[in-house]
């Protein structure tokens, strides 16, 4: 059964590419457009990885990551974080705040591919 | 797929376009002392936006200056650079260098020169912006000329994109002098940390990626173990030892720590020889994504796409940037303008097929069948369309705040911008048309129609002028306000100056209005020198055009040594019109309505032929052209049709003032759905659409501008008014 993975950005083209370029590789995507609309979405689709961007309007990468940890349904879903930011004190915010890995912006489809079978095979 | 990359990168120029106005705004709002964390950070994130996407889509160029710029923004988010004028001054600056690059991104043409921005920006960095303060700022044209073939060199920052781990991984060194041979199995010993499993990471998938490498575990250390009852079951207590083929790469096995949480113990050694240890050197636990190695092919075009916003924020009027947050993650889907466009077209059918009903069915039948409910549906669904196409005025007002500081720095003039009713909802069409027009108003209102500081002290008014603008919706029309507060137009040097330029004749009489109004003649410029500013040969009578291109009209109200208003009244959509519909000859033609200044039915001798082909109509003591449709059309039959039995229909035309159109009947006042004549026949002068009457017949709209100048002389009105006089 292919992983449902929900992927937010308050991007569309960046929303659209992951879609694209995930389907294709059999993963089962679904969106948010921020933080606020994530933790919603996760509630609703309780997908397999969440995939979130860190700046964003109305509710942040790391509060979206505090605020999904804080669920405990959603303890041990692993998140990764892609994000244009790569600096060490966001990567320890992200961290702490239950990130479980990073990956910084622009991707290449197949890397990010492997990179999420490396938590959510 | 790569049609699908097209689309999605067409999508990602719109974001950019939403991203520059947004950054606009927010610059500007800087510039004015808002320097409020959310004004930064809505900048910040702008440039963030586009930062990321243009990655993603392979801009290098874009990519690059966008990051560096970024770099100083999250400075200034960060308080670290103070958001002093002399900054705001050069972000305002790298803001143009940032448009030109997304343009040409979007182009694929040669980046813009951006070498003297960016040592700017880095000197900003260096110096926590001291450099930009006192110290005068390289505007762009400071900077180096292009070489003549287009290519500009690119500033790389892959390096800096690399990203680096977490926190480093917590390694055991052993020292490495006696390297073992590279046949000899790796022993890798892994432990994870006690809080491995606490974000989400599952050890268990580290061991079996090592597995997929050709790894076995050959030993597990339990010892850390507790007894049953303390054990928390998400802890990890184990150690594993496992051993992988020497062939594997090294870097292969250290990919199988990405993500691996940090504090955990990770042991790559050779089996063979004398414990030789190697270890990550980079500690780097990681992916190393790398920028797309593939660029998409530039997108030749991008296709319309309108936001539908489905909660409107409510923006504070009369403010720009700050608010910016609140509607940018609005919940909205992005549909194909053709699509909206053809759900108008659906849903104008089906007001027709609706008024054909309703002239078909007695009263009784109609509400046999309900009728009256099924029109009020379709009407709203009609309005829900409308909606749907319909978008803030902002969105033309946000490059105005910007434009006048530019003016305010050029001209020496200190002007300060009221602005009203920005949320004030425009069809998009009208709203991508009106920017010209307003841009020319703007600058004319700041290059002529407000003094210079001493000018004003003398006349006892404040130094600094007041532009005001306003948008406000008054039925089905929409009235964009540019008011200044300036000297007022100077009548007699505009008159002169018609006269000069044959505008008018030696004689003419003219009212107040009327000499207002010659701004607006093709030609007519009044500023003494020709400035940089707003006399490049184009003028007010451009503003008069396009606003007439869009069905609408341009006031102008002026009060000498008080100031001068320019209004543009504008249709609040393009798809229908408010008519009047008249017969000739039998066939039935619409006007639009709000051209219509009155009806008269004349009188015996009222209408007097002054050449064999031109007639007058006398009223109230001015005399009026009066043009037969028949004529103009070719329509048989009434040729000779005495003036009294027909309707003199008195329209305002822009071009030729009032002009009576004669006419057999009037039969009704409508709302029509213009449908264009343009798809299915060439254009036809003096028709601007047609439209499906409730009947199911077929009525012509008339345009009245082109039939009017198609076929009056060149006669201004205030020439016949100095006849009358």
């Amino acid at each position: 059964m292919s992983k449902l993975i929900l992927t937010v950005d308050d991007s569309a083209s960046m929303r659209m590419l992951l879609k694209a370029s995930l389907t294709a590789q059999g993963f089962t995507i679904e969106s948010a457009n921020d933080g606020q609309h994530g933790l919603e979405r996760m509630h609703e689709v309780k997908p397999d990885l969440l995939i979130t961007d860190i700046n964003m309007p109305k509710m942040d990468g790391f509060e979206l990551i505090e605020a999904v940890r804080a669920v405990p349904e959603f303890r041990g879903t692993p998140i990764l974080v892609l994000s244009t930011e790569f600096s060490d004190d966001k990567k320890a915010r992200a961290r702490t705040a239950g990130a479980t890995g990073w990956i910084t912006k622009p991707f290449e489809a197949t890397k990010l591919g492997a990179a999420i079978r490396k938590v959510c095979p | 797929m790569s049609d699908e990359l097209d689309e999605i990168q067409a999508i990602f120029f719109e974001e950019c376009s939403e991203g520059l106005a947004a950054a606009e705004a927010g610059l500007s709002a800087m510039a004015d002392g808002d320097t409020s964390s959310e004004t930064i950070a809505s900048v910040f994130r702008a440039v963030h936006s586009i930062k990321g996407g243009s990655g993603a889509f392979g801009h290098g160029a874009l990519l690059a200056f966008s990051h560096r710029f970024e770099n100083v923004l999250d400075e200034v988010r960060a308080g670290r650079i103070p958001a002093s004028a002399g900054v705001v001054k050069v972000m305002l600056s790298a803001f143009d260098i940032l448009s030109d690059h997304v343009t040409a991104a979007q182009d694929a043409s040669a980046p813009p020169v951006d070498e003297a921005m960016l040592a700017t920006l880095d000197d900003i960095l260096a110096t926590k912006g001291g450099c930009a303060d006192g110290a005068d700022t390289p505007a762009p044209a400071s900077e180096p000329e292009a070489d003549p073939f287009g290519f500009t060199p690119v500033t790389a920052i892959v390096d800096e994109l690399d990203p680096f781990g977490f926190e480093p991984v917590s390694v055991s060194l052993d020292d490495f002098d006696a390297p073992a041979p590279e046949s000899a199995d790796w022993t890798v010993r892994f432990g994870p940390s006690r809080d491995a499993m606490a974000n989400g990471g599952e050890p268990m998938l580290v061991i079996r990626e090592l597995e997929r490498l050709g790894g076995r575990v050959i030993g597990i250390d339990s010892s850390a173990l507790p007894p049953l009852r303390e054990l928390d079951p998400e802890d990890s207590y184990i150690v594993w030892t496992l051993a992988v083929p020497g062939a594997v790469d090294q870097g292969d096995i250290n990919e199988c720590f990405d993500f691996v949480a940090p504090d955990s113990t990770i042991e790559i050694l050779r089996a063979a020889g004398e414990a030789s240890v190697s270890a990550f050197e980079n500690a780097d636990p990681v992916e190393v994504i790398e920028p797309v190695a593939q660029a998409p092919e530039p997108v030749q075009t991008t296709a319309p796409v309108l936001t539908l916003v489905d909660n409107k924020p409510d923006v504070p009027v009369g403010k720009a940037g700050g608010e910016k947050t609140g509607d940018q993650g609005a919940q909205t889907i992005r549909v194909d303008l053709a699509k909206l466009d053809l759900l108008l077209n659906l849903v104008s059918e089906l007001v027709i097929r609706n008024s054909i009903l309703t002239d078909r069915l007695s009263p009784a039948d109609q509400q046999r069948v309900e009728l009256p409910e099924l029109a009020r549906l379709t009407r709203q669904i009609q309005d829900n369309v409308m909606s749907l196409r319909a978008q803030p005025i902002k969105q033309a007002f946000s490059r105005v705040p910007r434009m006048l500081r530019d003016l305010s720095a050029e001209t020496g003039k200190q002007i300060n911008l009221e602005t009203t009713g920005e949320t004030t909802e425009v069809d998009k069409g009208v709203i991508e048309k009106i920017g010209d027009p307003l841009t020319h108003m703007i600058r004319n209102a700041a290059d002529h129609g407000l003094e210079g500081a001493e000018e004003r002290i003398a006349a006892g008014k404040s130094p600094t002028g007041t532009i005001k603008l306003s948008a406000e919706q008054r039925g089905a029309r929409i009235y964009v306000r540019v008011q200044d507060d300036g000297r007022g137009i100077n009548r007699e040097r505009v008159k002169a100056k018609a006269i000069e330029k044959g505008i008018i004749a030696a004689d003419a009489v003219l009212t107040d209005e009327e000499i207002d109004q010659l701004i607006c003649a093709p030609g007519f410029s009044t500023a003494e020198t020709i400035s940089n500013i707003s006399g490049r040969g184009v003028g007010m009578d451009v503003v008069r055009s396009n606003v007439e291109a869009l069905g609408g009209r341009v006031e102008i109200q002026s009060v000498p040594g008080r100031g001068t208003t320019f209004t543009m009244i504008l249709p609040l959509t393009l798809a229908i019109l408010d008519g009047m519909v008249v017969r000739l000859a039998g066939q039935r033609f619409v006007l639009p309505l709000a051209s219509v200044v009155e009806s008269v039915r004349p009188e015996p001798g009222q209408v007097q032929s002054v050449s064999p082909t031109s007639e007058v109509i006398e009223l109230r003591g001015n005399y009026l052209p009066v043009k037969r449709l028949t004529d103009i059309f070719g329509l048989q039959g009434v040729r000779f049709r005495k003036p009294e039995d027909s309707l003199v229909i008195v329209v305002e035309s822009d071009s030729a003032g009032h002009v009576g159109l004669m006419v057999d009947t009037i039969d009704d006042r409508r709302e029509v759905v213009i449908k264009s004549l343009d798809q299915n026949l060439h254009p036809i002068r003096g028709l601007g659409g047609a439209t499906i009457l409730g009947d199911g017949s077929i009525a012509l709209i008339l345009d009245l501008e082109a039939l009017v100048a198609s076929t009056t002389p060149s006669t201004p009105k205030h020439t016949l008014k100095g006849l009358a006089a």
